[in-house]
Order: structure tokens, then C-alpha cells, then sequence
């Protein structure tokens, strides 16, 4: 049986979560728009799942708005909330999401002007307080890192913004479900339901009430009209409840994912020479993250070593077609280009145990060694 | 005699196999033969070139055709990146070979540095001894010594033996070349019979990074500079017309010249020091025989001089009888007696003992027949 440590990739669907969406799939398969009854039972589950997912991160039910996922709630907040006739400035970071990257070059092709808050050698924003800016710009910031698992100061950026003036989007696909979130002083957030249990598909906007947001999907009035579209109902669903469980198990789900990724990193330093953290120390990092570089190794070559020894993890630089190039996020936070390639990301979640944590350590401590005899180098770092 | 066993399946079972998949039919039937034997098999797709939207070689198309016959297998499948490998070994020798007047040989430098070089390493990095591809050749291994030869593949029209010279031999002990027994329409046969998604796939022939074959095009791209111009001239030392540079032109080509005069022309040398390129009549391309370097030898030691052995030196080309009359660890001159077409500097020169590869190096010069 393999052993599944790729939790920020996606997350396994909890069963609690299959059984709740399971009806919506058979018998309760109405339109939430539908007047009749069918209709009002998929209203009713919806309108549910929405005030899970708001509760999850203190918003109002009326607050959210569900979409197709974490990509999608962040381009509908970067291109409904930015108009390049009224904007004048996008911040944001360099070690976003693609989701947020690509958006944001397409605004500043538009003619947006684009500012980049430095990071230090752990990815964490430096300066908020000092960055002087004709108001309004949108901050547009990742709560935590997807590859390294990086947590931003999002109170202090969040006081900053708003005695400044700017409106603050804030992408929390990776930490929602991982740390406690919640939507003080942030005007829109993005959420996805795939990273915390729930199924793939579907995610969410927060957006303040007194924020307009343009929609970017237009042909009906679902959403309160900010996002056109049948509403997918059993996704959306499986989403609420995977909120409820989230918030309710988030404090040993915190504990146990530390004692992991420590154990974890304990074992690594214990049994290797050459092996480099890349994500922070502490609370400073998500706790379930742990994104190391061993000198000396292909990433890609230990994804693949470690799965065919039945463990799954990834390499940060993975792309579409599967074949590595440096990691922008590493490469952002001063890594040399071969450490930037080669980062592994190691992320816990609810199914991993103890035993499976030495199983992993044991692994890559015999893949890193055979790759590296291979190599003719020890440690090259 | 030695005792020789079949090859194409040397490892035993349950040992792992990484096999190169490039989504095309011999490779995936390779691999499914390596399955049938019963070897723990790991499919990789080599990416050699190009960007996440190029067409042509190394394209997503191709590793999803790949990674679905895996799928189809039940074997593990990754696509692992040797873009540097490739642009340094085969890339950027292939623009300087053609800008210093030679015809280089990409597809055997791919073989020798990337192929069963860097790709032999990443098998061994995921735990494997053995490697594997699509190509046609045989492996002969001695009973008692284990000593790997490099053997022509049974299907003549689709023998890769040539490309396969510059082989290191102790990574040949370790290849398997499950398609080296087989015909190509059996191959075809094997594809439809597993139900291979790329049964009817249409076979690649060109340079896959230069897949509009214009090659000269590609050259100036990567030069980073005009070429120079240069001088046509002929037996007589007479200028008989102008060139726009000598990566154009390859020994015994004779289209594209641009020349009109009474009798055919072709290339019989280059010379790129001057930017000179040489044409005379189709009798001036024929050489009493070459000098190559670089060798390769795929034998204990160096083949004795005044040895008969047969020469390829070009992929589709009829080997001729030659004589060896130097031969060291480094090179070695051949006398064809019945004179050499077209000797091509830049191209390999492969020596066959029978069907055996004995031996390759890389065309340094031409030996000019007796006036």
C-alpha cells in the first residue's frame, strides 16, 4: 500500500464528505435555480455548504461565492476587482501561484503598473509598512506558499493595507484547513475545496460586502450575479462539508502535522549529509510542509525513485509536461538554480501516521544515497 | 567457438528495466515485450528539446501518446528532462560541425551521450541495471565472459547498429534491444495485436530537433552570425560560382549548387578555413578510402591491421569490403578496394566484422584514389 505525502497537490476526498455528496450525484440532482422541490433541496444543500465554508473563515454566508476552484477565485479576484482605466497598482510577490501570476502579467500588459514585494531566504515578505503608494492598489498576496509552505504576516499587511487605503486579495487555497484563517481586515479571499478534503472542482471567493467585483462569467444571475453557471451542486456539497470537518479537527490536525514534518526533517539531517531546508522553521510554515533540496539530486529523479517505492511526493517545479524547471518560488528566495530545480515537497495530511513518517525518511534516505553513488558525488551542495 | 546466447532478453526476471518510450510504435512495443518478459519495466520519455508548445519532437502529444501506452501496460511512466545534455552534446556539436564544412551525425552523438549515457544514469538513480529502447540492433553477450556485442538487427531495412558505434561497451552489457530479433511489419503486427493506441503511428525520420529539415536555416539560427560567403571552384582552381556559407553544402551533394555547366557537378571537398567548397565530376567523389578518429571499439583491442572487415558510412548505405590497414585505440585508415562514394567528413564510419559491429569513428578525411 503507498504511502500518499502530497497533500498540497490535492487531498484525498474524506469518505464523510463522499457520503454527504453522494445523494446530489443520484437522486437529488436538481438545479439550485429550480423552483420545484427538487430544486429547493439543492437550494437548501448549497445555501448549507455556503455557510460552512463561510464560517470557516468568519465571513457572512452572502460573502461567498462558489467557483470552479482556487484558480478561478483568483483570476475573478485579480480580473474583477482590477480595471486598468481605474487602477493605478498591483502588489503583489514573486513567489505566487501561477494563478496569480499570470493574471497579474495580463493586467500589466493592460497597462497596470506591477510591484513586487521583496521575500527573504524563507519566502516571507520584508516590508509592508515602508512600501509608499498612491492609494488604491491592490495587494495581491498568497497567505501560504504552495511549495514551501511560507506563511505571510497577513495581519500586519492587512493593517497596512487598510491605513493606507488599499484593497488586500489574499490567496488562502493552501492555508485554509491547514492553519486558522479568517477574513479580518481582507476585502476578497480565494479558497479551493480539493486542498482540504473536499472534491476538486470547486472553491470559493470571499468577497466584503462593500467591494464590487466585476464577474467574469456572465448568462445567468446564480451567485448573486458575480459568477454565471449552474451551481455544482454535489461538489459544492462535499466543499461545505469538508469545511465543518476542518474546523472542527483543526487543532490536532495542526499537532500531528508538525510532529510529522519535524519527525520528518530529524530523520532526513540524521541519516544525509547535504540536505537543505527550503521551507521555514516553526509557525512560520505550514505545518504540514516540508520542502527540502539534497545536494546533488535531480528532483525529478527522486519523485520518480521515491513513487516507484510506492511514495508519493513532488517536486515544487513540477510543470505541465512533467519535466523540471527551476522553481520560481526557490529561485525568489535566493536559491542557487540547481537547488531551485531540485526541491522536493514533502506535505502531510489526516492519513499520514508516525510509522508512515519513518517509512518515508527510511526511503528517501536509500534513494538519495543510490542517486548520489550514481552521480560520483557525495554532497555537491 | 564461443558460446553466444540470445540477447534481447538478457536480464532476468523481475529485474528492472527503464525503457525510452518517445510515443512512437517500436518503443512501446519494446516495452511491452520487456512487460511479456517479465521484467519490472519503467517507462521514461526522454525530453530532449523544446518548449511546452513546440510541435514536432519532444511535443506534449507525444509524451501523452507515451504515457498512455504505459498506462495501457501497467507500468510506471515519468518524463524526465536531458534538454542540457542534448543542446551540449548534440545541439551545439551539430552547428559547429556544420560551420567548420562537415556533415554531422546528431542522432549517434544522441546515442552515445544522452541515450545510453545521462538516460543510463537516471535508470540506475531509479534502481534499475538494465536500460532498454525501441532501437533495431542485437546485444550478444559471451556465455563466460559476459563481454557485450553490438550485432546488426535481423530486419535489414530498419538495421540501427550504425548509430549505435559510440556506445560505451560496459553500458551495452547492460542495454537490451528487445526489437533487434523482429521485422518491422511484425513490430506493426505486435502494436495492433496488444492494442497499442499508436499502432498506425507513422514512423519519424528526420532530425527530431530540426523536424522541417532545413537544416541550414537551423544552423544560422544558432550560429548567431551570417555565415561568411565564400568561393565555388573547380578541379581546374577556377571560381565557377558564389555560396552563402559552407554549412550549406555536404560531400557528393549535387543539387543546390547553382551551377550550370556541361557535365553534372558535385561537392568533393570543403573547406571551411577558407570558405572554399570544391565540385568536380561524380568520378572526383570517390575515395580509395578514410581516416577516422575518435574511435569506438566495440572488441577487446583494436582490430588487427590487414584485416578484411565490411564499412558503413552513412545509415542507408550497402557495406563494402575494406581492408584495415592502421588501426590503434584511437583511429584508424580503411582501403575500400572497390573505391568509397561520397566520403563524408563529420559522419561515421562503422566497421562490421559479418553482422558484428566491431567497431566506429568519426570521418576525419578522405584518401584520394591514384591519379
Amino acid at each position: 500500500m503507498g504511502i500518499y505525502c502530497d497533500h498540497n497537490a490535492t487531498a484525498p476526498v474524506r469518505p464523510e464528505v463522499v457520503d454527504r455528496m453522494l445523494p446530489f450525484l443520484r437522486e437529488a440532482f436538481g438545479n439550485a435555480s429550480s423552483v420545484h422541490a427538487a430544486g429547493s433541496r439543492a437550494r437548501c444543500a448549497v445555501e448549507e455548504a455556503r455557510a460552512s465554508v463561510a464560517a470557516l473563515v468568519g465571513a457572512t454566508p452572502a460573502e461567498i461565492t462558489f467557483t470552479s476552484g482556487g484558480t478561478e477565485s483568483n483570476n475573478l479576484a485579480l480580473f474583477g476587482l482590477i480595471s486598468p482605466e481605474t487602477s493605478n497598482c498591483i502588489v503583489t510577490t514573486p513567489i505566487e501561484h501561477a494563478s496569480i501570476r499570470e493574471p497579474i502579467a495580463v493586467l500589466h500588459e493592460r497597462g497596470v503598473a506591477v510591484e513586487q514585494l521583496a521575500v527573504d531566504t524563507w519566502g516571507r515578505i520584508t516590508a509592508v509598512s515602508e512600501h509608499v503608494l498612491q492609494p488604491p492598489a491592490i495587494f495581491s498576496v498568497g497567505w501560504a506558499n504552495n511549495e514551501v509552505g511560507t506563511i505571510q504576516p497577513i495581519a500586519q499587511i492587512a493593517a497596512a493595507c487598510r491605513q493606507a487605503g488599499h484593497l488586500l486579495h489574499v490567496d488562502a487555497v493552501q492555508a485554509a484547513g491547514k492553519i486558522p484563517v479568517s477574513v479580518d481586515g481582507i476585502d476578497v479571499l480565494s479558497l479551493s475545496g480539493h486542498k482540504l478534503g473536499g472534491p476538486q472542482g470547486v472553491g470559493a471567493l470571499f468577497v466584503r460586502r462593500a467591494v464590487t467585483l466585476r464577474p467574469q462569467l456572465l448568462g445567468g444571475a446564480q451567485e448573486r450575479g458575480r459568477r454565471a453557471g449552474t451551481e455544482n451542486v454535489p461538489a459544492i456539497v462535499g466543499f461545505g462539508a469538508a469545511c465543518r470537518l476542518a474546523a472542527a479537527e483543526l487543532g490536532g490536525y495542526m499537532e500531528s502535522c508538525l510532529a510529522m514534518r519535524e519527525e520528518l526533517w530529524q530523520r532526513l539531517t540524521g541519516g544525509l549529509a547535504g540536505v537543505h531546508r527550503n521551507s521555514p522553521l516553526g509557525t512560520t510554515c505550514l505545518p504540514n510542509t516540508l520542502n527540502v533540496s539534497f545536494g546533488g539530486v535531480r528532483g525529478e529523479a527522486l519523485v520518480a525513485a521515491l513513487d516507484l517505492d510506492g511514495v508519493a511526493v513532488s517536486s515544487g517545479s513540477a510543470c505541465a509536461a512533467g519535466a523540471g524547471a527551476p522553481s520560481h518560488v526557490l529561485e525568489a528566495m535566493g536559491r542557487s538554480s540547481d537547488a531551485a530545480r531540485d526541491g522536493i515537497r514533502f506535505s502531510f495530511g489526516r492519513g499520514n501516521t508516525t510509522e508512515q513518517v519513518e517509512r518515508i525518511a527510511a526511503l528517501t534516505i536509500a534513494a538519495v544515497a543510490r542517486i548520489r553513488a550514481v552521480r560520483g558525488s557525495g554532497d555537491d551542495a | 567457438m564461443k558460446a553466444l546466447v540470445s540477447q534481447s532478453f538478457a536480464a532476468r526476471r523481475g529485474e528492472r528495466v527503464v525503457v525510452g518510450m518517445s510515443g512512437g510504435v517500436d518503443s512501446s512495443v519494446a516495452a511491452a515485450m520487456l512487460v511479456e518478459a517479465g521484467y519490472d519495466v519503467v517507462g521514461i520519455s526522454m525530453r530532449l528539446w523544446g518548449g511546452d508548445s513546440d510541435g514536432g519532437c519532444c511535443s506534449l502529444d507525444d509524451f501523452l501518446d507515451a504515457r498512455c501506452v504505459a498506462t495501457h501496460l501497467g507500468i510506471p511512466f515519468y518524463v524526465m528532462d536531458f534538454r542540457d545534455a542534448f543542446e551540449a552534446h548534440v545541439v551545439r556539436p551539430f552547428v559547429a560541425e556544420y560551420l567548420q564544412g562537415r556533415t554531422p551525425n546528431p542522432c549517434t552523438r544522441c546515442n552515445q551521450f544522452v541515450k545510453f549515457a545521462s538516460f543510463w544514469d537516471r535508470a540506475r538513480e531509479l534502481g534499475a541495471q538494465w536500460v532498454a529502447t525501441g532501437h533495431y540492433a542485437r546485444v550478444r553477450r559471451d556465455a563466460q565472459s559476459g563481454a557485450a556485442e553490438l550485432w546488426c538487427a535481423v530486419d535489414d531495412a530498419k538495421d540501427q547498429s550504425y548509430y549505435l558505434f559510440a556506445m560505451r561497451p560496459d553500458v551495452l552489457a547492460w542495454t537490451l534491444f528487445p526489437l533487434g530479433d523482429s521485422k518491422k511489419d511484425e513490430v506493426r503486427v505486435r502494436a495492433r495485436q496488444l492494442g497499442l493506441p499508436v499502432a498506425d503511428k507513422p514512423d519519424s525520420q528526420e532530425i527530431c530537433f530540426a523536424p522541417d529539415r532545413n537544416y541550414a536555416a537551423f544552423v544560422d539560427r544558432w550560429a548567431g552570425r551570417p555565415s561568411p560567403s565564400g568561393a565555388i571552384v573547380d578541379e581546374t582552381g577556377e571560381v565557377v560560382g558564389r555560396h552563402a556559407g559552407v554549412h550549406r553544402f555536404t560531400v557528393g551533394q549535387r543539387r543546390g549548387l547553382g551551377l550550370s555547366h556541361g557535365e553534372p557537378l558535385y561537392v568533393t571537398a570543403i573547406d571551411a578555413t577558407t570558405q572554399t567548397v570544391r565540385v568536380g565530376p561524380r568520378s572526383s567523389t570517390v575515395a580509395a578510402g578514410l581516416v577516422a578518429n575518435r574511435v569506438n571499439w566495440l572488441c577487446a583491442a583494436p582490430v588487427a591491421a590487414g584485416t578484411r572487415l565490411r564499412l558503413k558510412i552513412r545509415s542507408r548505405f550497402a557495406p563494402c569490403d575494406v581492408t584495415l590497414e592502421e588501426a590503434t585505440r584511437e583511429h584508424f585508415v580503411v582501403r575500400a578496394e572497390a573505391g568509397l562514394s561520397a566520403v563524408t567528413p563529420g559522419q561515421a564510419a562503422v566497421l562490421y566484422d559479418g553482422e558484428r559491429v566491431m567497431g566506429g569513428g568519426w570521418i576525419e578525411q578522405a584518401l584520394a584514389c591514384p591519379a
